[in-house]
């Protein structure tokens, strides 16, 4: 469980996170959508140790993000920014490989090399394991990064727009994966996506911030409607029922 | 390449054994000739020590302040720490002159520290729009030392000495003034020991705390080796440029920036290069010698143009 209270940001005069509270019970997967500069990167950051807050506190577990040694918060949560920097010439592997750090400070046991591999295929990476990231497209690096959060088998994941850089064939199995990871390993994602369809279809929970705070928060069936989204975007979106999903237009 | 280095080395070390003005040759040391023997202990062998500790430790930490900097053209003498270390040197020897080598190191170190520490909260406060702006500031930072000590080495008449410490100079290493170097070697060492951590810190901060990984430590920790290593080396046998920087990169460029795995590579590769760069000076214009520092200028200098125009194999591309 996750428990955000009162957290407030603020870089001057402009406050980026209002005030907000928000709980994370185990399990499922919840979107953070919103329009840029919502704060909802601020409030990963936070809420992952990443960034301190100016006010309010953050409970991973019932334990203090700013309080809690950091190595023990390693094995409960893992972010992955979307400023992932690939300025380093590691392999894939060795990327992944990072990702059991936590757990085994570097000295890899046989569990470790499996966990490791099972991400790899988790992700389709085994074809570019050996290769180093500076030599792979856009979305094979997002991947590779995204393998690693996961090889660091924690039971929350927060992800800061994990579709970046991908195709609709690997938006759509990274969606795919994410549903896995909670409905069969009971991990608790929570993600920041940028396509409200995509956030329709697949979450169980949909938290929309706007202006720093959280503005609607429910069900899909409840946040993906025409006077929500259009409130929350400031743009006129229809809500359409296709094949048993709500998907909302807005492209003209 | 390196592998070619690796079998290289014991080689050089063999043959810098039997280099020199004096004339000692294999058969003498196996016929226990004591005057062979006693050269060999006494300046030989120790230049040859010397030699292999500083171009390993000195390509250490260059690999060291490239993640610690994140990026590719960051080594002791291109951040300020090698002038800062000088001026350190500069202003004990003023101050106090009669004291021992070891007292000028930490003194040395000390300033060597302040001006790394210095160059990375200007780079935390300069915008990073390219990754040459941090070898800039870096130079910038470099040369302003560098024109304060040149100033005070000016008005107190030791121009000389201070040219002398900027030029790595290994004719004038013999037993008892070289062992410092042992502790830039053991620091090599501990950069081994922590070398996941330098790792991690080079993919950044979120990425190290997100791993549990105290970013901060890993810092100071760095700091503390890139500072004191550099500190050892210009006090005891001066400046060795562009080893720091070449070394490095060319072992990225082979084998990449898994800091656990280069590691050995890079103190292998920069210990053979000092190595033969000394053995050329000291054969170049036989019998006078030419400081390893402008061998190893000429040398590194061909070898970083040769890498920053292979664009095409991703070692242009740097930050």
């Amino acid at each position: 469980m996750i428990e955000v209270r009162g957290v407030t940001k603020r870089y001057g005069a402009t406050t980026v996170v209002d005030d907000v509270s928000l709980d994370v019970p185990d399990g499922g997967l919840v979107a953070l959508i919103g329009p840029n500069g919502a704060g909802k990167s601020t409030l990963l950051s936070i809420m992952s140790r990443l960034l301190p807050a100016d006010a309010g506190t953050v409970l991973v577990d019932g334990m203090d993000v700013t309080t809690t040694r950091s190595d023990v918060l390693a094995r409960r949560l893992a972010i992955l920014r979307q400023d992932a920097h690939v300025g380093s010439r590691l392999t894939v592997r060795d990327l992944v490989t990072f990702g059991r750090y936590p757990h085994s400070k570097g000295r890899y046991t046989v569990e470790d090399r499996a966990h490791v591999e099972r991400a790899l295929d988790f992700l389709d990476l085994q074809p570019f394991a050996d290769r180093f990231l500076d030599e792979l497209s856009g979305g094979q690096r997002q991947r590779a990064f995204v393998a690693m959060v996961l090889c660091q088998d924690t039971d929350h994941v927060l992800l800061d727009e994990p579709l970046n850089n991908l195709d609709l064939r690997h938006a759509v199995g990274m969606m795919r994966l994410l549903r896995r990871a909670t409905d069969e390993l009971g991990k608790t994602v929570v993600v920041v996506l940028h396509d409200i369809n995509v956030a329709s279809c697949w979450s169980d929970r949909i938290v929309a911030m706007k202006d720093g705070r959280v503005a609607h928060d429910g069900p899909p069936a409840e946040v993906v409607r025409p006077e929500v989204l259009s409130d929350v975007y400031d743009l006129d979106v229809a809500v359409h029922e296709l094949d048993g999903q709500l998907i909302g237009t807005y492209y003209r | 390449m390196l592998v070619a280095a690796a079998w290289l080395l014991p080689a050089l070390a063999v043959v810098s054994l039997f280099v020199g003005v004096a004339d000692v040759r294999p058969v003498d040391l196996l016929r226990l000739d004591p005057d062979a023997w006693g050269l060999v202990a006494v300046s030989r062998g120790p230049r040859t020590a010397a030699l292999l500790l500083a171009g390993a430790s000195t390509a250490v930490v260059g690999t060291i302040m490239q993640m610690l900097a994140r990026n590719r053209f960051a080594e002791p003498s291109t951040t300020g720490t090698v002038e800062f270390a000088l001026l350190g040197l500069l202003v004990v020897t003023i101050a106090a002159p009669a004291l021992p080598v070891a007292a000028k190191i930490v003194a040395a170190t000390a300033f060597a520290l302040a001006g790394t520490a210095l160059f990375l909260a200007v780079l935390r406060r300069v915008p990073l729009r390219s990754p040459l702006v941090v070898p800039l500031v870096g130079i910038v930072l470099g040369g302003v030392v560098s024109a304060v000590a040149t100033f005070i080495a000016y008005r107190t008449d030791l121009l000389q000495a201070l040219g002398a410490w900027s030029t790595g100079d290994f004719s004038g290493v013999l037993a008892g003034r070289y062992e410092t170097l042992w502790v830039a070697g053991a620091l090599a060492v501990v950069a081994y020991v922590a070398a996941d951590r330098f790792t991690v810190a080079g993919l950044g901060e979120a990425f190290t705390t997100n791993l549990g990984l105290d970013h901060r430590r890993t810092m100071v920790l760095g700091l503390v080796l890139v500072s004191v290593v550099s500190a050892v080396v210009v006090v005891t046998v001066g400046v060795v440029p562009f080893l720091g920087l070449v070394v490095p990169n060319v072992v990225s460029l082979l084998r990449g920036d898994d800091v656990r795995r280069t590691l050995p590579w890079v103190a292998t590769l920069g210990a053979a290069l000092v190595l033969a760069c000394d053995l050329l000076g000291r054969l170049v214009r036989y019998p006078y010698e030419v400081p390893v520092g402008v061998v190893v200028g000429v040398v590194g200098s061909v070898l970083f143009l040769w890498l920053l125009l292979r664009r095409d194999t991703g070692a242009g591309r740097v930050g």
